[in-house]
């Protein structure tokens, strides 16, 4: 029988909470990197057994962790448990943690300036990674989201990381600007047929795409409408918060804006909103059903003020045609007195037949739905706020 | 022999137990000491000092001797009681209020 493994990463650490493919009985082991903030955990599709962990702090900075065996044990990329933590020339390893923007003349565009908050430009400065993603066909490259926002790639298994300058050298880098959450590049999807069609998503500059692999990028916010840019049509300025892709139709993306839930059927190219009948299109993650390209799924919250469910009641919205007509789906859900948030990374599905929707809250709850949202019951009640959640699905 | 305490944190990251002792070649100073401190244990790369500025990361303290010697240059002597190895030099969390 298939297994499932769910990747949490809290403020306080990381957990794992394996169960089989029933998923009513799980097994939890953590915290993992107890005490640091993990912003997110995710394995290789190629090869389940690795899995790269985000590790941060404001004390101490970013750390890249990375597994073998599942997330049995870990260590920094680079240096090996056992292996000499020297390099043979004598000059010290831990270049895993090394995120150094590309100013070089290759890329003729050597960046150094986005909009800070006052208006002025402000220099990019390096601060964590907010989002991992591996790549779909080779183990040892993966891609790293970054704040101030910027797309890193390794191709050694994360032991080095170098820009795709492309993306802030594509000529709208100074317009960008951090939200109230800092100018972080949280979300980063690959086209399963098209393994140089990238799509990414940054806080608060909007969306973009590359064809080429990453050297080249173009905006893709066409169709968005946000009241609180002086352009509400501009070219880039939109807080997305999170999109997303079914890998069974590629060309169909969805998105969590600040306010609005938006829908593309042309890569990017367009967009039209799809908040319909929801009670409130202002929320974090946005994540569709593995087997129904159709299926979508939000969690509402009150406002941009107010960061917490409408009510006090946690309902996730299901919609069954692509959009607009959403149902609300509460069973096993708290309706009264709640007022947790799910952020934008802390959403999943899996890919068991019925398919398995995932979610953790600030309040330190993972909840699992294995029956395509129908019913929920939570996993964990008393994590730490939960940053992200990934899972995979294992033979 | 120069003795330096690294906060919890660092200490599980490195899988140090107690303090570290380093052989730092004179004249001793903060850039000798975290230069030394990042070759033996190079997953502290960029957790003490920015990796690309080599300044001293902003919620982090250096004290010695009852000093504190946070701001003072990398390149300036340490304290002699911590060169001879009498004193430590201190890698400290600032505190995070609240």
């Amino acid at each position: 029988m298939s297994r499932v493994r769910v990747l949490v990463g809290t403020r306080k650490g990381a957990f794992v909470l394996t169960s089989d493919g029933k998923r009513q009985r799980w097994e939890v082991s953590g915290p993992h990197f107890a005490g640091w903030e993990i912003y997110h955990v995710k394995g290789s599709p190629v090869d389940p057994n690795r899995l790269y962990a985000s590790q941060t702090s404001g004390w101490f900075g970013q750390i890249i962790q990375r597994s073998d065996d599942g997330g049995k044990t870990w260590y920094q990329p680079g240096t090996p448990p056992g292996e000499s933590t020297t390099a043979p020339d004598g000059s010290p390893k831990g270049e895993s943690n090394k995120f150094v923007y590309d100013t070089s003349p290759e890329t003729g565009k050597p960046l150094t300036t986005h909009q800070w908050y006052d208006g002025t430009q402000h220099p990019w400065e390096f601060k964590r990674v907010w989002h991992i993603e591996p790549s779909l066909s080779d183990p040892d490259v993966v891609f790293a989201g970054v704040e101030d926002a910027a797309i890193f790639r390794s191709t050694d298994g994360g032991t080095t990381w170098h820009e795709l300058a492309g993306l802030r050298g594509h000529g709208t880098g100074p317009q960008w600007s951090p939200g109230a959450g800092g100018m972080g590049l949280h979300t980063i999807l690959i086209d399963p047929t098209n393994h140089d069609r990238m799509f990414i998503a940054i806080s608060a500059a909007g969306t973009f795409r590359t064809d080429d692999a990453g050297k080249t990028w173009k905006p893709i916010n066409r169709g968005l409408r946000s009241q609180y840019i002086p352009d509400p049509v501009a070219e880039v300025g939109h807080c997305v918060h999170r999109i997303a892709l079914n890998r069974s139709r590629p060309g169909v993306l969805f998105m969590q804006k600040h306010w609005d839930v938006m829908r593309s059927d042309d890569a990017g190219d367009t967009w039209h909103e799809i908040s319909g009948d929801l009670p409130t299109d202002f929320g974090f993650p946005i994540e569709i059903h593995t087997h129904e390209p159709d299926t979508v799924y939000v969690v509402p919250i009150k406002s941009d003020s107010e960061h917490y469910p409408l009510d006090g009641k946690l309902r996730v919205y299901r919609s069954r045609v692509g959009g607009n007509e959403w149902e609300p789906l509460t069973k096993g859900l708290p309706q009264e007195n709640c007022y947790v948030n799910v952020l934008r990374d802390a959403t999943c599905v899996d890919s068991l037949d019925p398919c398995g929707i995932y979610f953790g809250t600030t309040g330190g709850q993972v909840y699992v739905s294995p029956n395509g949202g129908d019913s929920w019951e939570p996993i964990v009640r008393d994590l730490p706020a939960v940053l992200s959640v990934e899972v995979q699905t294992l033979p | 022999m120069i003795r330096v305490i690294v906060p919890y944190h660092l200490k599980v990251l490195a899988n140090i137990n107690g303090e570290v002792q380093l052989d730092v070649v004179d004249p001793a100073t903060q850039r000798a000491v975290l230069d030394a401190l990042e070759a033996r244990y190079p997953m502290l790369c960029g957790t003490i000092r920015d990796q690309v500025t080599a300044k001293r990361r902003a919620f982090l303290r250096f004290y010695a001797c009852e000093q504190d010697l946070s701001n003072d240059s990398p390149d300036a002597p340490l304290p002699a009681a911590v060169a001879e190895g009498k004193e430590p030099f201190l890698v400290v969390g600032a505190i995070a209020g609240g």
